[in-house]
């Protein structure tokens, strides 16, 4: 009898490691964003305004950052960047213009999704501001002019020299739910 | 009718661990054959360049559900039916210690495997996403079929885990007195380890397809970039369980084989001890190289170091296993009988597909290697003549315990020398033709790929025909032939041996006392 309860003890406790792991499966989602933005892993920038910089521009070094953007899936839209690559101190401020043309024949809601190479490199690129923070939506025939505001952070290794900053603009009705309502710029 | 009623009665409703371990083992074997059928139907697309017999979105389908029966359907089901018959009888048990939902972890599998197979003959493509189903193949361009597949996937990670409760459970509470675990016999130790791998990754698992499950559903972007997910991050999840889900699907052939090797060298196996930490190492170790898969994807350096130099890392105690397992053989009084032949054949050639594996585990070099036919050929060196030559050497073995008659040893050793032969011819060309860049995963290749697709192509259909001559010898043997011994094998050791042949239906209801 006491063996029988022990055996149900032991079921009980394996069956809650189970359940236990299937939670760990959903934990490893924020692990990987936490792990990201600390190591920078797959070039992903921070979603959030960052400060302006501190410390002063470090004029004895000049960075190139170079501009791509491209769009998912043969989405409709034209997306690209006014200009393809600048040079600038590490510190110093810098604003970017990007193009977005709705080409179809219909309101479209998108959303860029910014990457960094090298990944590295991801943490020093801080923006104050960037249309990637919010979603845009266009009518037919629309275009809009965003900008981005970013600096360089001075602690950006010595070993980095050129930065590549690309832009995929996203469909929002590709993901199911368009958060129209949610926009913080733009028309909506 | 009442002969059907008491078919019925007999098999679906026993709880009789041997004859659970009995379905189990003959569900994989149809599987087993299954998942043949499909791969000779897509090595016949590739025995020339070009498309002769099917469209690449069907070639596509043919080997997502070869990857998917074979894995799930044949090997680990057949390590269960096997673990189901041995464990009890290993440790002196009278049964499983939760016999009723043994029954259910059997029945779930043809359920599962039920839906999977059936989006073959429902409209629309089948899964066509390749077995590692990465997203967004699965989320966003997954055909309909997806769901099926993704509850599929869901009921044979819950039989999985109530099979691996099962063993951990039986192992841990019902041995024999005086039985401790380090007397416990090589197959047990590997299953025990096992099935603790097993409880820890299939939940991560069934928490991946989850995820797709809301993604292309309920309006998640876990693996959606537009929505601020990360199609990367699904490749750690699935590779977090992959991973670990490999030595699943090996562990319990070390174990098959730390029995055959001694029986049949007549010696003891050489370093028990080192055996059950190697186990326990490379269980450990499995958990922390999971990227090894992904080092094209864009890791940083000190991250591609780590998974590099761990996953060679496992090599230690594996080759551990092996040297034990030669100076087992060395000095010994070697006879070649059809289980010992499949084991032998196990190490070399497992040792082989773990060399290659080796050079995979290099990250610069796994940049040339990386979704090429060497990775193909790699891991089907080590999954058919490591887990599935085990699973043939333990069935010879076994199969006079279980049936009561001998096999027909002759018949046995044709299915292995064939076998053996074909497997090589099937398999060894793939290694040159993923160094001279043929990527896996394609109906058509460039013609100078042509000569070792075509010795592929006939090595396959072989190795297929010749395991006819297997099926063809379980069935006659368990028909009629030699009365088996309760012995069996001149000097075979463990609690097993010492019930009669066939293994009467209760054994062990008074448990035997081990000095």
């Amino acid at each position: 009898m006491d063996k029988q309860k022990r055996i149900r003890r032991m079921v009980f406790t394996i069956a809650l490691v189970s359940v236990l792991m299937f939670g760990f499966g959903f934990a490893l989602v924020p692990l990987y964003d936490a792990f990201c933005k600390v190591t920078g892993l797959n070039g992903k920038t921070s979603n959030e305004a960052s400060l302006v910089s501190k410390g002063g521009v470090d004029e004895t070094r000049m960075i190139t950052v170079q501009f791509v953007t491209s769009v998912n899936e043969s989405m409709p839209w034209v997306f690209k960047a006014k200009i393809f690559q600048i040079q600038l101190h590490p510190g110093e401020m810098k604003r970017v213009d990007f193009y977005a043309k709705n080409i179809s024949d219909h309101i479209m809601t998108a959303q860029a999704v910014p990457s960094v190479t090298p990944g590295q490199a991801a943490v020093y690129l801080k923006k104050t501001e960037c249309f990637c923070f919010t979603q845009q939506t266009l009518k037919p025939g629309e275009s809009i002019d965003m900008p981005v505001i970013f600096h360089i952070d001075r602690d950006l290794p010595k070993d980095i020299h050129t930065i590549t900053l690309s832009y995929t603009m996203f469909d929002t009705a590709s993901i199911g739910v368009n958060k129209t309502d949610v926009v913080k710029g733009g028309l909506a | 009718m009442n002969r059907f009623k008491a078919f019925i009665v007999r098999w679906v409703f026993s709880t009789n661990h041997k004859d659970i371990g009995t379905l189990y083992m003959w569900f994989s074997l149809v599987m087993f054959l299954t998942g043949g059928v499909l791969a000779l139907l897509f090595r016949m697309e590739l025995f020339q360049p070009g498309l002769q017999f099917m469209q690449p979105d069907f070639f596509n389908q043919l080997i997502t559900m070869h990857g998917l029966i074979m894995v799930f359907g044949a090997v680990m089901p057949a390590f269960t039916g096997l673990a189901n018959w041995m464990l009890p009888m290993m440790i002196g048990a009278p049964d499983m210690a939760m016999p009723r939902m043994n029954n259910l972890s059997f029945w779930i599998l043809p359920c599962a495997f039920g839906i999977l197979i059936s989006t073959f003959f429902l409209s629309g493509p089948a899964p066509n996403f390749g077995w590692t189903f990465y997203a967004p193949l699965s989320t966003t361009y997954g055909p309909e079929s997806t769901d099926f597949f993704i509850f599929a996937v869901h009921l044979m990670g819950i039989s999985s885990i109530m099979g691996a409760i099962n063993v951990i459970v039986t192992v841990l509470n019902l041995r024999a007195p005086g039985m401790t675990l380090m007397k416990m016999p090589l197959f047990c130790w590997t299953w025990l380890i096992t099935a603790f791998l097993l409880i820890a990754v299939m939940p991560v698992l069934a928490g991946a397809v989850t995820m797709m499950l809301t993604d292309r559903h309920f309006g998640t972007s876990f693996f959606n970039a537009a929505g601020g997910g990360d199609p990367l991050l699904f490749q750690h999840v699935f590779w977090f369980f992959g991973h670990p889900e490999v030595y699943i699907m090996i562990l319990p052939a070390f174990g098959v084989v730390s029995h055959i090797i001694p029986t049949f060298s007549r010696k003891k196996l050489f370093g028990y001890e080192f055996m059950v930490f190697a186990t326990l190492a490379i269980a450990l170790l499995s958990f922390i190289v999971w990227a090894h898969h992904m080092f094209v994807s864009g890791l940083p350096l000190t991250g591609a170091l780590f998974f590099m130099y761990a996953t060679m890392l496992i090599s230690v105690p594996t080759g551990i296993k092996v040297f034990n397992w030669v100076a087992t053989m060395y000095k010994g009084s070697l006879s070649f009988e059809t289980p010992m032949l499949f084991s032998i054949a196990f190490v070399f050639l497992f040792t082989f597909g773990g060399f290659s594996g080796l050079m995979l585990s290099m990250a610069p070099a796994d940049y040339q290697y990386h979704d090429s036919y060497f990775v193909v050929a790699h891991f089907h060196y080590v999954l058919v003549p490591g887990a599935i030559f085990s699973l043939f050497a333990a069935v010879y073995f076994w199969l006079p315990k279980w049936c009561g008659n001998m096999y027909n040893e002759r018949l046995g050793q044709w299915h292995f020398w064939l076998s053996a032969i074909f497997v090589n011819i099937t398999f060894f060309p793939m290694h040159f033709l993923g160094l001279a860049g043929m990527p896996r995963r394609i109906p058509d290749y460039a013609l100078q790929f042509t000569d070792f697709n075509m010795l592929a192509t006939f090595g396959a259909l072989f190795f297929g025909l010749t395991q006819l001559i297997f099926v063809y010898n379980i069935i006659v043997t368990i028909r009629r032939g030699k009365k088996a011994t309760s012995q069996v094998w001149e000097s075979a050791e463990g609690l097993e041996w010492t019930v009669p042949s066939p293994a009467p239906y209760h054994t062990f209801d008074i448990p035997p006392v081990i000095k």
